[in-house]
């Protein structure tokens, strides 16, 4: 290794390394922002790219400059240098790694601790699936007059929303890709999401676990609307005066044969 | 007279002879057990093949030979003494037989494997022909989900898991120095089991309502709820983990008391200490998918409610036990790799395995706390929120062993004089896309990004980043390492370099763009998807029938090699390590003479260092003609610079 060697290796690694970040930075990774959320998860994400660049230049910078510099030539019979380890980089690569990790669990974690915060004025949407379409019920709360029950939800924009999720079946999961949240739906419990929309308009609902027949045609929207509008629209709907919590789900009587021709006329709009 | 005598005696007469027998079994039990508590009607379709798919198996593996000697040995009747007849095999023939050689069974193994291996590799890209468009074009909803359940069945449980089995079971004996594995006919009752497994799950295509649906996570209430097909998977599972359990504890056995003298653990390849360690997860993990399944199969079949919310049933619980299995399944799928990673690198860059006490330390390490992360596949199922912050802190340490071997690997070729052999390739490959398949794992771990990615197309590109890109890569550079040893011949190695390539360019492009479509918003399991993810979707599916079109340059290569390629030396890699020290393929019982371990096993550029002698020098036939490819057959210890 000359001093030659070193610098040509340093250098192609570092600009391969701020190559990378910027090429990773500059796509588009993600659907569109739909909610406060969303972008504390995209610039979670942008740190993570920041910091896995540069370990996967580092090992690639290694290999391919080993491979090019100590190729063996035809016929070289010898054994390379019989280095047994060294404990001060052995070190060094257990313990970064650890910081570096350490600090991105710390990480997650506050935006974790972020993003399920409970925040004052929620409004609560009860969420069903069911093989395979999505049913809401808003119960009667600040902005809706009487509790209603819909598949097509309206959400008022800057106003925190409380997803109550449950299953009537089996397991579905409840992704918004635009919020960039979801959870599963799961028979016998009640699972939460928290989400405050900052977008308008429509915002696809897809099931992320798999549930049958249909899975891949149980896709819904929900559009984000000004507080007026929605205040508005809420006022409008029939009031379903039900108490139980499937109150807007057909009863559970179908089996998975019956599903199977729900799954032939596609999604419920 | 002789065919009776055909149909007593241990083989495929007899063996064809115990379907019917098996099914009769089945078939009876539940007839009487319907009639003595005057069910109607009698004859029960679903419960007949349930008991049928236990009951025929085993009669097979009767029928087939594998119990011959205990059950002798049982009832007290005078058992066959050993004649050595099941060890070798001199016809093609011979490996469709009983047979009680390691380097036999770990050929089973491997062909068996295989095949399952190009099965699913077509459903996958049956697959893709289904998702080069949004809509539907060439299988049903049901179809399709069949399709990427049994696909992922087989490759874990049928190819990945029992490939590398069988990999171990030809080289670990022989690097130890031992003549055989410990329990040889144990052996052959693991593998034996395998091809059972796989049929169940291949025939569960023909149930009434089709295959299996619910993916290889089979999750409840879903598992409990769909046709017959599911009732395939949840006891094909149980005879490829019993198969899985079995040969696990083998290897302990083996590898604790049949060491050579002299190899004290820390003069263990690290092949050994990986199969080792894998073993260790195979035995304490394994159990726990069996019972999951079973509770499975107990709720599906007799009525309990393990499962069924509305009756106290658990539906979460399903997944804390199979993920108890199936996160260290990924380890059983990945240690044996590093083991093979480890023999080519050293050996192919002349250079000791930088940091081999660190090595063997960081797998211990990962099997410790590869029990310890299972939840992280459950971050949004609706468990109870504060386990997920301990998981992903403790997925993220493991990221540090695993870190400690990619970098020992690299430290490795550091100074090293590099001979870029096909294993070779596949195994800088493999340290490429097991990084990015790390790098994206840690991405995963971060609880509110893995909120928005699971269940997405970004858990397949990372699980196929991990696995092809990771586990096959490394079997593709243990089958290329080991294929003088194991057939007495060599390889093409320009076929070779060009399976590689073409493997690499288009598993990256067939895996990579999964990334992008999955954070963008394309569920996984779908056989439909929206128009915006169509232009990705289609260059998915071509890169994939290339892809799948380079594994046939493999197949030919392995095939005409096997059955014409030059005669392979000994040692046509100058490696130190045992089995590399008798001819290739080894005499049948391994070893004329025991050797004694002397030293470590990679101390390559070390003058006079030898890692095992043989007290006849003459008999060892390392030091013969050289070799026709991949370097010259010098003798190990001698340094020629």
């Amino acid at each position: 290794m000359t001093r030659r060697d070193w610098a040509l290796m340093l250098t192609l690694g570092g600009l391969a390394t701020v190559a990378g970040i910027v090429l990773c930075l500059m796509i588009d990774w993600f659907p569109g922002q739909g909610a406060d959320e969303a972008k504390q998860i995209d610039t979670l994400y942008d740190v993570l790219l920041i910091v896995s660049v540069p370990i996967f230049v580092l090992v690639m910078t290694v290999v391919i400059f080993s491979v090019w510099k100590w190729r063996a030539k035809p016929g070289d019979m010898s054994d390379g240098e019989p280095i047994h380890g060294n404990t001060l980089l052995e070190v060094i690569w257990v313990t970064i790694p650890t910081i570096l990790v350490t600090g991105l669990a710390v990480y997650g974690w506050i935006v974790l601790d972020d993003i399920e915060d409970r925040k004052p004025d929620t409004l609560i949407v009860n969420v069903s699936g069911q093989q395979f379409a999505w049913s809401f019920r808003v119960p009667k709360q600040a902005g809706v007059p009487k509790q209603f029950a819909t598949t097509e939800l309206q959400l008022p924009r800057g106003r925190p929303v409380e997803f109550d999720i449950r299953s009537s079946d089996v397991i579905h999961s409840f992704w918004i890709p635009d919020f960039r949240l979801k959870s599963d739906a799961v028979p016998g419990l009640k699972t939460q999401i928290r989400v405050k929309p900052s977008e308008l308009g429509p915002h696809d609902i897809v099931c992320a676990e798999l549930c049958g027949l249909g899975h891949s045609t149980m896709r819904q929207t929900v559009r984000v609307v000004e507080p007026k509008a929605f205040e508005d629209w809420a006022g409008k709907q029939k009031g379903s005066g039900g108490s139980g919590e499937q109150a807007a789900v057909a009863p559970d009587t179908h089996t998975l044969a019956d599903a199977a021709s729900i799954s032939k006329v596609g999604a419920v709009q | 007279m002789a065919f009776a005598a055909k149909l007593a005696a241990p083989g495929w007469y007899r063996a064809a002879l115990s379907f019917p027998v098996g099914i009769g079994i089945g078939m009876g039990i539940v007839v009487l057990v319907r009639a003595l508590y005057g069910y109607d009607p009698l004859f029960d379709g679903n419960a007949i093949v349930t008991v049928c798919l236990i009951s025929t198996p085993l009669a097979f593996l009767v029928g087939i030979g594998c119990f011959d000697y205990w059950f002798r040995w049982a009832s007290g009747a005078a058992t066959i003494p050993e004649d050595h007849s099941g060890h070798g095999a001199t016809s093609w023939r011979d490996y469709f037989k009983v047979n009680t050689d390691h380097k036999v069974i770990g050929i089973q193994y491997i062909v068996t494997t295989f095949f399952f291996f190009i099965l699913a590799g077509l459903m996958a890209m049956l697959m893709r022909a289904e998702l080069a468009a949004p809509g539907s074009q060439f299988v049903e909803p049901n179809t399709f989900n069949g399709l990427f359940s049994v696909h992922a069945s087989l490759m874990i449980f049928l190819f990945i898991i029992p490939v590398f089995a069988g990999i171990a079971n030809y080289v670990v004996p022989l690097m130890i120095g031992a003549p055989d594995m410990a329990f040889p006919r144990l052996n052959a009752l693991s593998y034996w089991m395998l091809p059972m497994a796989g049929l169940m799950m291949l025939l569960s295509f023909f149930a009434p309502g089709g295959s299996f649906a619910t993916g290889w996570t089979a999750y409840a209430p879903l598992s409990t709820d769909t046709p017959l097909g599911q009732q395939f998977f949840t006891l094909g599972v149980q005879f490829a983990g019993a198969s899985s359990i079995a040969t696990a504890l083998n290897f302990l056995v083996t590898i604790i008391t049949m060491r050579a003298p002299g190899m004290t653990f820390w003069r263990m390849p690290l092949l050994v200490w990986a199969n080792f360690t894998t073993s260790l997860l195979v035995v304490i993990a394994t159990p726990f998918i069996a019972g999951s399944q079973f509770f499975v199969l107990f709720d599906r079949s007799l009525g309990t409610n393990f499962f069924d919310n509305g009756s106290g049933g658990d539906v979460v619980m399903y997944q804390h036990v199979f993920w108890f299995y199936s996160h260290p399944a990924v380890y059983i799928m990945m240690l044996p790799g590093f083991g093979i990673i480890s023999e080519v690198v050293s050996a192919n860059a002349r250079k000791p395995i930088f940091g081999y006490r660190m090595m063997a330390f960081s797998l211990m390490a990962i099997v410790l706390l590869g029990f310890t992360v299972w939840a992280h596949h459950m971050f949004v199922s609706g468990m109870f929120g504060w386990l997920r912050v301990p998981m992903m802190i403790t997925t993220m340490l493991i990221a540090i062993p695993t870190g400690i071997k990619i970098f020992s690997w690299v430290a490795t070729l550091w100074k090293g004089v590099i001979h870029m052999t096909t294993p070779m390739l596949f195994a800088l490959g493999f340290i490429t896309m097991f990084t990015l398949g790390g790098i994206s794992g840690i991405m995963l771990a971060v609880i509110p990004l893995d909120i928005h990615v699971s269940d997405t197309y970004f858990v397949v590109a990372h699980i196929h980043y991990v696995l092809f890109g990771g586990s096959v890569f490394t079997i593709f550079a243990g089958l290329y390492h080991w294929f003088p040893k194991m057939t007495g011949r060599m390889y093409d190695e320009s076929l070779g370099k060009l399976h590689f390539w073409l493997s690499f360019v288009f598993f990256n492009t067939t895996f990579g763009p999964m990334h992008f479509v999955g954070i963008d918003g394309m569920p996984r399991r779908v056989a439909d998807y929206a128009e915006q993810f169509t232009a990705m979707n289609v260059f998915i599916s071509i890169s994939s029938f290339l892809f799948g079109l380079s594994f046939l340059i493999f197949l030919y290569n392995m095939i005409t090699s096997w059955r014409g390629g030059p005669k392979a030396a000994a040692n046509p890699w100058r490696a130190h390590t045992i089995e590399w020290q008798v001819s290739s393929p080894p005499p049948i019982f391994n070893f004329d003479e025991i050797p004694t371990v002397v030293g470590g096993p990679y101390e390559y550029g070390v003058p006079g260092a030898v890692h095992a002698v043989f007290k006849d020098k003459a008999k060892a036939p390392a030091a013969t003609a050289p070799a026709p490819a991949g370097g010259g057959g010098a003798p190990p210890p001698v340094r020629t610079e």
